[in-house]
């Protein structure tokens, strides 16, 4: 599995403010925490709100407030906003395309993308805080 | 809710309302099935095959099996949870926790240092609340093919 950026971006964003709902925090205070782009992290502060996954505070001090719900939204909820996590094969163009050994090469593929999917959308954004703060603490 | 909440081992005359949950969650009646769960696990008086049932106020509003196996492929003995059921109505108030938390403490007493279980991959809400409990995919793979 490999997350893109925006992915991997939402996914601090989205549990860094689950962590704490009555906490909210500006894109710049989470783009400094993480070390990613502010200005790319603002554009998937946009779509998290429009999913309804963080909740944008207006006014002295507004930012970011987490508005989803912790214990039914998982890691490919929020990994699908961004991407399909499906695995490409790079095959050349101009090669024939219905050859039986393709054929079992992108359905082996099939396999471990939906053995990848079934484990992120079985990982809540409760436990995944769960396992971070018991890393926290060894 | 909880506080009227106990966990204990099951009885006989349970059997009816394991079956009647069961059908409720799954879906699908199996009292058969259930009946011999009950011949071997609850009439059985086996300490490493384990039946609890959670009583609330009186009624049965969840219950969870498991055992212990071992030797499966070289693998040593570990607990296995097998069955899990809550009542909808008494969902989100602990019980499946309180139940899992109960059933793991009694196969770590006959020696076990695993527990496992195997769940439909669509079966998201049962997978996330093992998740919840710490469980995560293990060294053992699940393979399957049909019969022709």
């Amino acid at each position: 599995m490999r997350l893109n950026k925006a992915s991997l971006f939402a996914l601090f964003a989205v549990l860094e403010l689950a962590s704490d709902p009555e906490r909210q925090l500006s894109t710049g205070e989470i783009a400094s925490k993480y070390g990613v782009s502010p200005h790319h992290l603002a554009k998937i502060m946009r779509d998290l709100v429009h999913e309804g996954l963080v909740q944008a505070v207006r006014g002295v001090g507004g930012g970011y407030r987490f508005s989803g719900n912790i214990q039914r939204t998982t890691l490919l909820d929020i990994i699908q906003m961004f991407e399909n996590l499906e695995s490409e094969l790079d095959v050349p163009h101009g090669s024939p395309l219905d050859v039986p050994i393709l054929a079992e090469l992108k359905s082996i593929a099939n396999e471990i993308d939906d053995l990848t999917k079934a484990v992120l959308d079985t990982i809540t954004l409760e436990t995944a805080l769960k396992g971070a703060r018991q890393r926290a603490e060894i | 809710m909880s506080d009227q909440l106990s966990i204990r081992n099951a009885k006989p005359s349970d059997l009816n309302d394991v079956i009647s949950l069961d059908t409720v969650t799954s879906k699908t009646e199996k009292a058969d099935y259930w009946r011999g769960i009950f011949d071997r696990f609850v009439t059985g008086g086996k300490s490493d095959r384990i039946f609890l049932v959670a009583e609330s106020n009186g009624r049965i509003a969840g219950f969870i099996a498991g055992e212990v196996r071992a030797w499966e492929f070289g693998s040593p003995p570990c607990g296995w949870v097998f069955a899990i059921a809550v009542s909808p109505k008494a969902r989100e108030g602990g019980i499946g926790r309180r139940m899992f938390d109960e059933i793991s403490a009694r196969l770590k007493q006959t020696g076990v240092t695993t527990v496992r279980t195997m769940v439909d991959r669509d079966n998201k809400l049962t997978l996330s609340f093992f998740r919840s409990m710490g469980l995560r995919t293990g060294r053992y793979i699940e393979l399957e093919k049909p019969l022709d």
